[in-house]
C-alpha cells in the first residue's frame, strides 16, 4: 500500500495533466518499449501507463502499431515468427517481458477480444465454460454460477439462456462477439484488452457494446483499439495516439479531443489523414 | 470516361456461358466414367462371387479343393493386422503430425523434414517391405510374425496418416487458437480442446484411407515373407498368418476355373470389410460434430 502511494505521488509530480485520475492504481506501465517483426521495426520507445478502472483508447492510422501493443501486453505476440522486443513492460510491477513470466499465469489476468469475433464451435455453455476448465474447475455448479454471471456482465444472457447449449456458430455477429466478451469475462481477469470489437458489428450492437464497456470499467481495466473517433471519445477515459510506431501523444481523451498539444493529434482526430 | 467497353462485355458474355455449360458436362462425365467402371468392376464381382458366400466359407481355412477353400485365416488374419497397424499408425502420424505443426520451429530444418515425408508416401511399397524384412524380420528377429508385418506396413502408411494430419491440422483457423491462448490454455489444453477436435473429421478421412491400404496392399508382406497358405489362426501378434488380399492373389493364381469364383468371394469380404471400416470412420466423425 505504501508503496502505490509512493509511486502515485510521484506520478503526480511528473505529470500535472492527469490530476483527476491520479487516486487510481496504474496497472501496466511501459517503459522504453521496441518491437521488430524480423527487419521491421513496429513499436519505438514507447511509453505509456495503463490506469486501473479505466478505459484506455489507442487509435492511430492503419498499421501503426495499435495492434502489435495491445498484443505485447498479453505477450500474445509471441505466436508470430521473428518477434523481438527490447525495453519493459511492468504489469503490476512485474515484468512480462522477462522470460521467467508465464504466459499463461499473465493471460489469466489480462483476458483479450479479438476484432472479429471468434467462438470456438462449441456450444455457448461451453464457450464461456472454457477458460475456468482449462484453469481446472470442474464443479458443475461453480461452472453453471460463472457461466451465467459471465454471459449477464456480458449483457447477452437474456438472448441465449433458453439456448445454452446450442451451438455458438448459430448466434448473430454482435452476439457472438458479446460471447466472446462473456467468455473473457469467465476467467475473471484484471484487464481486458479489445482490438477493434466492433468493427465487424452493426450499429446497433456496436452501442450495446459500447454500453457493455461502459459498464465493465467499474470492475476491469480495459484498453481498446479504435479506429472511430466518437467511439473513442464517447467511451475511454484517456486517448492515446500513435504514429509509425510510436506514442505522439497521450492524455486524457478530453484534452486529447478539445486541445490537442501535437499537430499531428490534431490533423488525425481531424480527419486530416490517416 | 468509362474504362470498361459495356460492347466487349456483351460480345463475350455468350462465350462465357457456353463454356461454362461445356466444362460442367465434362466434370460431369469425369464423375460417370469412374461410377460406371466401378459399377461393371462390382457386378462381375458380385456375379462371379455371391455363391461362393455362405457360412462356411467364413468357417474353413484355405483348401486345394475350391469348395472347400475359406477365408477364415486369411480374414482373422488382416483384422490382426489392423490391430497393430491402426494403433502404432495412428498414434506415431497424429504425435508427428502435432509436433511439426505445433511445436516445431518454423525454419529450413522443418521444411525440408515434411518434404521429404512427404516424398516417402510416394516411395513403392516394395521398398517398405524390404525395410521391414532387415529391421523387423531380421534386426529384431521378429521373424514373420503378425507384429513384423504390422510395423512394416505401419511404416508404409505413416507417410500418408502424417500429411493428412498436418493439413487437417493447418486448417484449423488460427483465430480460435488464439481465442484459447487469450484466457491462458497452455499449447496442449489448446491442441486437446481446440485444434484436434476440430481437425478430427480431416484426420479420420486420411488415415482410413491410408488404413485401407493397408488392408488391400500385398507387396511389402510378400517381401516380409508372409505365408500364401495357412491353416491355422495367429495366437498373438508373435505368430505368423496370413491376409485377404494374400489369399485372393493365391487363388486368382491357381488354374482350376472355380478359384476365379473362390476369389471373387474373398474379394466381396474385403470390400465389406473396408466398407464396416470406412462406417467406423464416419460414426466417429459424427459423433465429434455432433459435439460442437
Ligand atoms: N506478423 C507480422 N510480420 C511482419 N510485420 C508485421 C506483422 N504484423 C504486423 N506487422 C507490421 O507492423 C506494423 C504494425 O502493425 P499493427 O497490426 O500493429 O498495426 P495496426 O495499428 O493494428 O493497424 P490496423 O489499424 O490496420 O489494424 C505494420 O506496419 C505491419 O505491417
Ligand atoms: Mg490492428
Amino acid at each position: 500500500m505504501n508503496m502505490t502511494l509512493l509511486r502515485t505521488s510521484e506520478a503526480f509530480n511528473m505529470d500535472k495533466t492527469v490530476v483527476s485520475q491520479l487516486s487510481k492504481e496504474k496497472v501496466y506501465e511501459t517503459s522504453q518499449l521496441n518491437l521488430w517483426y524480423g527487419e521491421k521495426h513496429a513499436l519505438k520507445n514507447i511509453e505509456l501507463d495503463i490506469h486501473q478502472n479505466e478505459v484506455t483508447a489507442i487509435i492511430g492510422p492503419s498499421g501503426c502499431g495499435k495492434s502489435t501493443y495491445l498484443k505485447t501486453l498479453n505477450r500474445m505476440v509471441e505466436l508470430t515468427p521473428d518477434v523481438r522486443t527490447s525495453g519493459e513492460i511492468k504489469y503490476r510491477n512485474r515484468n512480462i517481458l522477462d522470460k521467467s513470466y508465464k504466459v499463461e499465469e499473465l493471460r489469466t489476468q489480462v483476458g483479450m477480444v479479438f476484432q472479429k469475433p471468434n467462438p470456438f464451435p462449441k456450444s455457448i455453455y461451453e464457450n464461456v465454460a472454457y477458460g475456468p476448465k482449462i484453469h481446472g474447475i470442474r464443479n458443475k455448479k461453480v461452472l453453471d454460477e460463472v457461466v451465467e454471471k459471465s454471459l449477464r456482465g456480458a449483457a447477452i444472457w437474456d438472448e441465449v439462456k433458453d439456448r445454452l447449449h446450442d451451438n455458438a456458430y448459430g448466434l448473430s455477429g454482435g452476439q457472438q462477439q458479446r460471447l466472446c466478451i462473456a467468455r473473457c469475462l469467465a476467467i475473471e481477469p484484471d484487464v481486458i484488452l479489445m482490438d477493434e470489437p466492433t468493427s465487424a458489428l452493426d450499429p446497433i450492437s456496436t452501442l450495446k457494446v459500447e454500453e457493455l464497456v461502459q459498464q465493465l470499467k467499474e470492475h476491469y481495466s480495459i484498453i481498446i483499439v479504435t479506429h472511430n473517433m466518437q467511439q473513442a471519445a464517447r467511451i475511454s477515459d484517456r486517448t492515446a495516439f500513435f504514429l509509425n510506431g510510436e506514442v505522439i501523444e497521450y492524455n486524457n481523451t478530453n484534452t486529447i479531443f478539445s486541445r490537442p498539444s501535437d499537430q499531428r493529434t490534431e490533423d488525425y482526430i481531424s480527419g486530416r489523414f490517416g | 470516361m468509362k474504362l470498361i467497353d459495356k460492347t466487349i462485355v456483351a460480345k463475350k458474355m455468350p462465350i462465357r456461358l457456353v463454356r461454362n455449360t461445356i466444362l460442367k458436362g465434362l466434370f460431369f462425365l469425369a464423375t460417370t466414367f469412374g461410377l460406371l467402371v466401378l459399377g461393371i468392376l462390382l457386378y462381375r464381382i458380385f456375379a462371379q462371387g455371391i455363391g461362393y458366400l455362405d457360412w462356411d466359407f467364413f468357417q474353413n481355412f484355405a483348401s486345394r479343393r475350391p469348395e472347400e477353400a475359406g477365408i477364415k485365416a486369411a480374414l482373422i488374419g488382416s483384422i490382426w493386422l489392423m490391430i497393430v497397424v491402426a494403433p502404432v499408425a495412428l498414434l506415431l502420424g497424429l504425435g508427428t503430425a502435432i509436433y511439426l505443426e505445433e511445436y516445431a520451429k518454423k525454419n529450413w530444418f522443418t521444411s525440408f523434414i515434411k518434404l521429404n515425408i512427404s516424398n516417402l508416401a510416394g516411395v513403392p511399397s516394395i521398398i517398405f517391405g524390404l525395410l521391414g524384412l532387415t529391421i523387423f524380420v531380421r534386426a529384431l528377429a521378429l521373424d514373420r510374425s503378425v507384429l513384423a508385418a504390422g510395423l512394416t506396413m505401419s511404416l508404409l502408411v505413416l507417410p500418408v496418416i502424417i500429411v493428412a494430419a498436418q493439413e487437417a491440422i493447418r486448417s484449423v483457423p488460427r483465430e480460435l487458437r488464439e481465442a484459447s491462448y487469450g484466457m491462458g490454455a497452455t499449447k496442449w489444453q489448446t491442441i486437446v480442446r481446440v485444434v484436434l477436435p476440430a481437425a478430427i473429421p480431416g484426420i479420420l478421412t486420411g488415415s482410413i484411407l491410408a488404413l485401407s491400404r493397408a488392408v488391400g496392399e500385398t507387396a511389402p508382406l510378400v517381401v516380409v515373407g508372409i505365408p500364401m497358405f495357412i491353416a491355422f489362426l495367429p495366437k498373438n501378434v508373435f505368430d505368423t498368418f496370413t491376409v485377404l488380399p494374400m489369399q485372393i492373389y493365391n487363388w486368382t493364381s491357381r488354374p482350376q476355373e472355380e478359384f476365379q469364383s473362390v476369389a471373387a468371394a474373398g474379394i466381396l469380404v474385403l470390400l465389406f470389410l473396408l466398407i464396416f471400416m470406412n462406417s467406423i470412420a464416419v460414426f466417429i466423425r459424427n459423433k465429434f460434430q455432433k459435439r460442437y
